[in-house]
């Protein structure tokens, strides 16, 4: 390679490399690869050579060019690079600045409850049946074989509306919802019926006048205890935990026979504390009432009690979610503290 | 019921080793909730000791009364006392050092007024043995029912300080079990123990006609009644001490040795009897209606206006009793009387109960007739309580006389397969015969479909499913299997309760908190929100929780607002909150409700006349929105929630129910007039939804601009499934117009008459500034919109768009709008 040629590609280099930054960078490769830069004065002035010399000059403009283009360009990445690296340090920003300046919402917990039973529910196959909170006398009472002369049908559990004649109540079970169902359409019947339900109950630490029920009826071809039993152990594993059992006890309910109390397990201690603070010690808490729809309520609701059999159970939401939540007293869930709800709000 | 061991161990013989817990979980495995365990043996430890007074030495100069008395227990010592009830000879009851009382009460010895005293002198409450405080027990060797008294003997066993008594709840079908029988019967056969029925106490007294025995009478009420009289009273005598022992633990106090005795008799049988006295009734005495007797005064001394239809007992003269519930004070059993007649009936439950609640009087007597007491009883528990007034007041027994005879039990048909199909274990024959052999039924297996007759106490048995239960729970629910159903179709969620749960999702993302009121509500809060017409006309409960809140809610709005009030309490500042559920509007007729019985199925039309008569409650949502919605934050100024938050959260909710709603101005309380809107789909208001008005923020010092909506999206009806459109790939134009618009003119307006003018190549319209001043006049506003053209399926050209944009703004012309130069 000519002398004047090896010149080039080190002048270049040199230049390339005094180059700091990207200005500094295009101007040296104007100088060094431009049309005014001397590899392309000596490729011009190829013409004016012989032509047996063209060639072999030519190829040796080429290499040194390509050689040049070559330096050139890992200058220019590096400076790219090395400016890059610079900008994005200096644009580093605090990233654990707060960044929620907005309202917080969240579901009411006994709403996300709500939906989570039905759901479950819902996949056992179950549909979801909702009735009027102010509801008739009839269907709250008369057809759940509760007469007129019930206790449970005095002021001092019901809410009755005035004037009397209209027999409305505000009803004090979900359960004339199951009536409803029954008077609408034919077995089988798997429904849950959630809802809010009323008592004339003073608030306070366990009860509210204003509560909410979830009440699961089933009426269909050789229903079993057997069965309502199952379905309340899945339904208790499903919102306690695993090995969360239920424990029934004989017990008494006008709309039920036979009837039972059910308890779960206690969650807390699992039946192996003697002085669980929930449990008192018993292993067991109390949940809820179920037992096999009595042959009365079917029969009042057209049910025809030689070819089907049914079961029922009623749990309090408020209570359910106390047990889940370790909440002690009840008036929390009903003052409607927005920092109550916030804590559920966008999780569990 | 409080259950005292020893007394059921009377008639079952319940081993020593049975722990109290282990008794209890048989009870409770039985159907009984026992609600307490009191185990007097430990509450009270020993020595504690029969003592001998042997000198009393007054002490002087005390402030109160004090003696220093020299007993003799098992040994001699001094101990000072402040009681005076006493005087040398008596024996005493005396806590030694080291000892405790109930009430973790520890006696130890003390120097006290100068002296050493060496024990306690015990008063009857002092050892838990009732009330009495008036003085210190002063033993009686004459008393009966009371163990041989000796000097040092422990005082423990004497005074029966050592029992168990059980808190036993009983449900309302089981009124046998509220007696010392029933109770011991189900643990006879849950312990498969011998059972002696207590009614083997009672002897065969017979009945005869004398003339000398009140005469009964049943007019209504009752079907059995047995009246006893015994004369030659002494109703001074002492009630015997171990029966006081026992109405005590049993929950009730000693009155008189005939009271106690009727109640003695209640507890043990679960029988409620009655003494009168009996020179004070005149003639027959009647089971009648009150009719036209005007007032009863009780033993309780209250004086009771009686109702047509209360059931009293009743001689020539008036009303004597409330029957089965509280006998009246001037047939009671004095001092003076010498002749006493006992009264035993069977009430039928709902009388009694009526009676009961009619005049507020819960009784143990009206507890056991409501849930039903063995029509059987009347005969034996009258003679058992004339035996023992004979053996511990003497007296004569002039005979007895009765009225009605025991209604019989009903047969039961009873398939022995039904109970394994309606449990689903396996019950043999032999077991579902066992167990309701053991509960006290006959059962007659001659034939495939058995006839059993439940016991006379067991009125609750009357269909194949009651015994179903006894079999079960004689075997223990504990053998129920646990088996899921086999699994049907579902639909799953209803397209209204999916819309619900949307709506609530949407706002809770949105930022809004729910909450769930009381849906009660005062009147003057209506008058406030200034509802008025069918907005104003609610439901009023009869017996509310609160007499200032005996309505039911007409509107969402309120309840939140209390709410919002509530937390502002509690320092919250800024709040977005919302409700679903219903609100109540009575229309103004209700149907009244049909007359159904439960025999049957009510017809289609019954069934439409029950459900009319129920009136259709709303379903609604409700939100309010009120301070900031953004907060100051190190990004800059935050800002205030407002009237058009709220209308944009309303056309959303609108959006999630399949509808698209028209904005229209509004003026409706409780609401600015000036900033309220209706929404609405179609012709129907779905949504009120605006700034509260100035004067409700004042008042419940909400924050300034609070906003609120109520929303109605359960009316709104299901649409399908959302039918997509095609998408243009073409290039859109964009136009940007300003148009300058009277401010008379609704905005809205102005846009739909753009979209319209536009036609359907115009594509999309926003609303990007909005200015008013220099150089417009006053009452002008300027919009700038910008214009979207699309067509399907070509690239629209310039002249085309420009022709489109101008019919736009020709249409808008025609509302007063123009262009702006």
């Amino acid at each position: 390679m000519s002398e004047d040629l090896r010149e080039l590609i080190s002048a270049a280099k040199r230049a390339f490399d005094q180059a700091a930054n990207l200005d500094d960078f295009k101007s040296a490769r104007l100088a060094h690869l431009g049309e005014k830069s001397p590899i392309a004065l000596a490729n011009r002035e190829l013409g004016k050579l012989a032509p047996i010399d063209r060639a072999a000059r030519g190829q040796e403009i080429n290499s040194v060019k390509s050689e040049i283009t070559a330096i050139a360009r890992a200058r220019e990445e590096f400076l790219i690079s090395e400016r890059d690296n610079r900008i994005l340090i200096e644009e580093q920003v605090d990233v654990t600045l707060p960044t929620r300046n907005s309202q917080r919402g969240g579901l009411h917990p006994l709403t996300i409850l709500r939906d989570d039973i039905c759901d479950l529910f819902i996949g056992l196959g179950y549909e979801v049946a909702e009735g009027p909170e102010l509801e008739s006398e009839w269907l709250n009472f008369d057809a759940l074989n509760i007469p007129a002369d019930h206790p449970a049908r005095t002021m001092q559990d019901t809410f009755f509306i005035e004037p009397l004649s209209t027999k409305l109540v505000l009803r004090t079970h979900t359960s004339p919802v199951q009536v409803r169902t029954m008077l609408d359409r034919k077995p089988p019947i798997y429904v849950i019926c959630p809802g809010r339900t009323f008592r004339s109950d003073e608030l306070d630490a366990t009860h509210t006048p204003v509560f909410n029920q979830v009440e699961g009826l089933v009426v269909d071809r050789k229903i079993t205890m057997a069965h309502l039993k199952g379905t309340l152990d899945y339904f208790a594993t499903a919102m306690f935990g695993e090995g969360i059992t239920t424990r029934l006890r004989p017990s008494f309910f006008p709309f039920t026979e036979p009837s039972a109390e059910v308890d779960i397990r206690c969650f807390l201690c699992r039946g192996e504390s003697s002085d669980c603070r929930t449990c008192k010690g018993e292993g067991w808490v109390e949940w809820g009432g179920c037992g096999m729809v009595n042959p009365k309520v079917l029969i009042a609701c057209g049910v025809d009690v030689e070819e089907y059999s049914g079961f029922a159970f009623g749990m309090g939401l408020e209570r359910t979610l106390m047990f889940r939540h370790g909440i002690s007293d009840m008036r929390e869930i009903v003052e409607g503290d927005v920092r109550f709800t916030a804590q559920f709000g966008v999780g569990r | 019921m409080k259950v005292p061991l020893s007394w059921v161990r009377e008639f079952v013989p319940l081993p020593a080793s049975l722990t109290a817990d282990e008794i209890v979980d048989k009870l409770v495995s039985l159907g009984f909730e026992v609600e307490g365990v009191q185990d007097l043996r430990s509450e009270i430890h020993g020595p504690i000791q029969v003592a001998q007074v042997l000198e009393i030495e007054e002490v002087e100069g005390q402030k109160k009364p004090i003696r220093y008395v020299k007993v003799a227990a098992h040994e001699e010592r001094y101990v000072i006392c402040g009681a005076r009830n006493f005087t040398v000879g008596d024996f005493v009851v005396l806590a030694l050092p080291g000892s405790v009382l109930p009430g973790n009460f520890a006696i130890s010895a003390r120097q006290t007024y100068g002296k050493k005293s060496d024990g306690m002198i015990c008063s009857a409450r002092e050892l838990g043995m009732g009330d009495d405080h008036t003085g210190i027990i002063v033993l009686n060797p004459e008393h009966p029912g009371m163990a041989t008294i000796t000097r040092g003997s422990d005082a423990i066993e004497l005074l029966m300080l050592n029992d168990i008594i059980l808190d036993i709840a009983i449900n309302p079908d089981r009124g046998y079990a509220m007696s010392i029988r029933g109770i011991a019967r189900e643990l006879a056969l849950r312990f498969n123990l011998p059972f002696t029925d207590p009614i083997t106490l009672a002897p065969e007294l017979p009945l005869n006609e004398s003339p000398e025995v009140t005469t009964p009478q049943i007019e209504a009420g009752a079907d059995f009644i047995v009246l006893r009289s015994i004369e030659e009273v002494d109703v001074s005598a002492p009630t015997p001490f171990s029966m006081v022992r026992r109405l005590q633990m049993a929950g009730m106090r000693s009155i008189s040795l005939a009271v106690d005795v009727t109640n003695y008799v209640m507890l043990e049988f679960g029988q409620p009897l009655h003494a009168f006295d009996k020179s004070k009734i005149v003639g027959n005495l009647k089971v009648r209606r009150a009719g036209k007797t005007a007032t009863l005064t009780t033993l309780d001394g209250q004086e009771h206006p009686l109702g047509e239809n209360d059931l009293l007992i009743a001689d020539e003269n008036g009303a004597l009793a409330l029957a089965g519930t509280m006998g009246g004070l001037n047939s009671e059993v004095t001092n003076e009387t010498r002749s006493i007649t006992i009264e035993a009936a069977h009430f039928f439950p709902m009388d009694v109960a009526k009676n009961a609640r009619a005049h507020k009087l819960s009784t143990e007597a009206s507890r056991r007739f409501e849930r039903g007491v063995d029509p059987q009883l009347p005969t034996l528990a009258s003679a058992r309580a004339i035996a023992l007034l004979t053996e511990f007041a003497g007296g004569r027994y002039l005979g007895g006389k009765s009225d009605g005879a025991p209604s019989p039990t009903g047969v039961i048909s009873l398939d022995p397969n039904y109970v394994s199909e309606l449990i689903g274990g396996h019950y043999s024959h032999d077991v579902v015969k066992n167990a309701l052999v053991s509960i006290g039924a006959l059962v007659a297996t001659n034939n495939s479909i058995w006839e059993v007759t439940p016991p006379s106490w067991r009125s609750d048995l009357m269909m194949k499913a009651d015994l179903v239960e006894e079999v079960a729970r004689i075997e223990g629910y504990e053998k129920i299997p646990s088996l899921l159903p086999p699994s049907p179709l579902s639909r799953g969620l209803t397209p209204l309760q999916k819309r619900r749960r949307r709506i609530a999702q949407y706002l809770a993302d949105r930022g809004l908190l729910e909450v769930q009121n009381y849906p009660f509500i005062s009147q003057e809060t209506i008058d406030r929100m200034g509802f008025t017409g069918a907005r104003a006309r609610s439901y009023r409960i009869a017996n509310p929780i609160s007499e200032k809140e005996p309505l039911l809610r007409p509107h969402m709005v309120p309840g939140l607002i209390d709410a919002a009030v509530r937390n502002m309490g509690r320092g919250a500042k800024s709040m977005a909150l919302f409700e679903i559920g219903s609100v109540f509007r009575a229309p103004e007729t209700i149907p009244p409700p049909p007359t159904l019985g439960t025999q049957q199925r009510p017809t289609p039309e019954e069934i439409a006349a029950l459900y009319a008569s129920v009136p259709h409650q709303m379903l609604v949502v409700g939100i309010l929105l009120m301070g900031d919605a953004q907060s100051d934050s190190w990004l800059g100024k935050g800002r205030s929630y407002g009237w058009h938050d709220a209308i944009s959260l309303a056309q959303e909710i609108i959006e999630i129910t399949g509808h698209q709603a028209t904005v229209h101005r509004s003026d409706f309380t409780p609401w600015h007039p000036g900033r309220c809107a209706e929404l609405r789909v179609g012709d129907f208001a779905a949504a009120h939804v605006g700034e509260l008005h100035p004067r409700i923020i004042a008042h419940f010092g909400l924050p300034e601009r609070s906003s609120a909506l109520m929303l109605n999206f359960g009316a709104l009806p299901v649409v399908g499934p959302t039918q997509a459109q095609p998408l243009s790939n073409m290039v859109p134009t964009i136009q940007d117009v300003a148009l300058v618009v009277p401010e008379s003119c609704e905005i809205a307006s102005v846009i739909r008459a753009l979209r319209s003018g536009g036609g359907a190549l115009l594509e999309k319209v926003e609303l990007f500034d909005r200015y008013r001043g220099k150089p417009l006049a006053e009452n002008e506003i300027s919009y700038a919109f910008t214009l979207t053209f699309r067509a399907p399926d070509r690239t629209l050209t310039a002249e085309e768009v420009a022709s489109l944009r101008d019919s736009a703004v020709a249409a808008a012309a025609k509302l007063g709008a123009r262009l702006r130069g």
